[in-house]
């Protein structure tokens, strides 16, 4: 079961946004959440919606793959909701109960903060659903290159992200068959208190850090053994090349944030 | 006499300076395409000595030199390294990439090859291995053995003149075992890339033009398979075995039954077996 998960949640299909440059799809997801925070009105949310639906359309995904990646955030957001629902300040009372009260501007800030919410999320959602993960990095690695030049260590973060994805699925492997390993001698992972499952854990951490280091050691003697040095020299298998599609989103994303500072 | 593209001459090798030497004063030479088993039990000097042959190791004493490139020049390393890959023992410890394509491409990628020649090189590499159509697979979802071809079309994508395996096959189920030993045969009958296999299996061992067999980090023995599994009271002691074949053929032999010896596996044994019934 473990073997079957894939890494991020990329949707492999054709289409418009897949075929768009990592970088620009990174620095247009910035820009999209700074849009998100500039049209602060409830009339704004209606460009950043319609915004959010065609991107989908123009990326093939059905809607609803989006609205998953709010799914583990429901609780946040109904607990976000809540919130400003009963404790804002405000002036035009819509319901009191006993001492509780929901005015109309706690119901505005309510709508604004919880949707602002899922336009985040989904906004990076809309990234990592159309751009594979070793194509994320590889924009990131190309985006943080001119820090490179102040000592910043561009290359070696982005060849540690790919490596950590490479790697989790292994890990997770090994995990579940210590686990399996030490319930058959008899662990307990399930009861006890917080204190007593989190000491529980120890046996499976123990292995598990051991044969990552273990790993760590192999892998470095094989990265050497076949040449790696480091960044400098370093040709790469995947070319960037900004086209016309990315001015067509540039344009796209930069109209949506017009349009949301003009209705503020 | 033909070229050596592996050799050592007189090289010793301590882990620590003041340690017991874990191979010492060893003189070997492997020929252009020529196929090579090493054997050795735990501890004999055997990965030690595969580590030594792409410069991963420097010799405390003596040389080693690849091509007639010394290892010991820093200056060679990188050079040394795209003429004699590596492929370990551990099938999830030496792929870098979440994606087969980008695993091939790495050493392309060190090495400096320009992008417009590695898509066809890749390709060619993963042809030779027979997995071209896991090009845009994850590796763990593939099998040990799937996974040790990935490992090995990306030294080939390199184009090396040697191919190195330390244990390559030892955590492999056998039918993963043979899928590996199998392909790096062709590779070396079709391509004439010269193989030095470091191995436990004399099953694998037999199937290989020559026989290393290592103790103590001494080489003690070196000949064809035929002359090396022949000793095989020499192979006990030193705590190995001969090939199951070869066993078979020594009790014949010794009941009277002219075997050849060169029966050294399941179908050649049937044969010269059938040429008695």
């Amino acid at each position: 079961m473990l073997k079957d998960i894939t890494l991020g949640q990329y949707y492999p299909v054709k289409s418009f946004v897949h075929d768009l440059d990592p970088r620009v799809k990174i620095i247009l997801t910035i820009a999209f959440i700074v849009a998100v925070f500039l049209g602060s009105s409830l009339w704004a949310m209606i460009p950043i919606t319609a915004f959010i639906l065609l991107s989908a359309k123009a990326a093939n995904l059905p809607v609803k793959l989006l609205l998953k990646g709010i799914k583990p955030l429901r609780i946040i957001l109904i607990f976000t909701f809540l919130l400003n629902l009963f404790f804002s300040a405000g002036e035009t009372v819509l319901l009191q109960v006993w001492k509780i009260r929901v005015t109309q501007e706690g119901l505005m800030l309510a709508i604004r903060f919880s949707m602002r919410l899922v336009f985040l999320v989904t906004g990076a959602s809309l990234l990592t659903l159309t751009t594979q993960p070793v194509v994320l990095t590889d924009g990131l690695e190309r985006l943080m290159s001119p820090l490179a030049r102040i000592g910043f260590p561009a290359h070696e973060l982005a060849m540690m992200m790919s490596i950590a994805l490479r790697f989790i699925p292994t890990l997770l492997e090994e995990a579940d068959k210590i686990m399996k390993a030490q319930m058959a001698r008899g662990a307990d992972f399930e009861s006890g208190n917080l204190l007593q499952r989190a000491r529980a854990m120890v046996p499976l951490l123990v292995p598990l850090f051991v044969s990552a280091f273990r790993r760590a050691g192999d892998l470095a003697m094989a990265m050497e053994a076949r040449c790696y040095h480091g960044g400098e020299g370093r040709t790469r298998l995947r070319v960037l090349k900004i086209t016309h599609k990315d001015y067509v989103a540039c344009a796209a994303v930069a109209a949506l944030i017009v349009i949301c500072v003009i209705i503020g | 006499m033909e070229e050596a593209i592996l050799q050592a001459k007189n090289v010793s090798y301590a882990y620590e300076e003041g340690e017991g030497l874990a191979i010492s004063d060893i003189n070997l030479s492997f020929r252009r395409g020529e196929m090579t088993a090493i054997l050795g039990h735990n501890g004999s000097g055997k990965s030690t000595l595969a580590k030594l042959l792409n410069g991963l190791y420097i010799p405390t004493a003596g040389t080693v030199t690849v091509c007639g490139m010394d290892t010991a020049l820093d200056d060679n390393t990188w050079e040394i390294r795209k003429k004699a890959g590596m492929v370990f023992q551990n099938p999830d410890n030496q792929l870098v990439a979440s994606i087969v394509r980008d695993d091939v491409a790495f050493g392309l990628e060190n090495i400096g090859v320009p992008t417009e020649e590695m898509p066809a090189r890749i390709e060619a590499a993963l042809r030779a291995v027979g997995m071209l159509d896991f090009i845009d697979r994850a590796p763990h979802m593939l099998s040990g053995g799937q996974k040790q071809r990935i490992a090995i079309a990306g030294i080939l994508a390199m184009q090396p003149q040697a191919l190195i395996l330390d244990e390559a096959t030892a955590m492999l189920d056998p039918k993963g075992r043979e899928e590996v030993f199998s392909i790096v045969e062709k590779l070396n009958r079709e391509q004439g890339i010269t193989v030095v296999w470091i191995t436990h299996f004399m099953e694998e061992a037999a199937r290989c033009g020559r026989v290393v067999v290592m103790d103590g980090g001494h080489i003690v023995m070196d000949g064809e398979p035929q002359e090396v599994f022949t000793r095989a009271e020499d192979m006990r002691r030193m705590r190995l075995d001969v090939p199951p074949m070869v066993a078979l053929g020594d009790l014949l032999r010794s009941r009277g039954m002219k075997i050849s010896r060169d029966a050294m596996d399941i179908d050649s044994m049937a044969r010269e077996v059938l040429k008695w019934l």
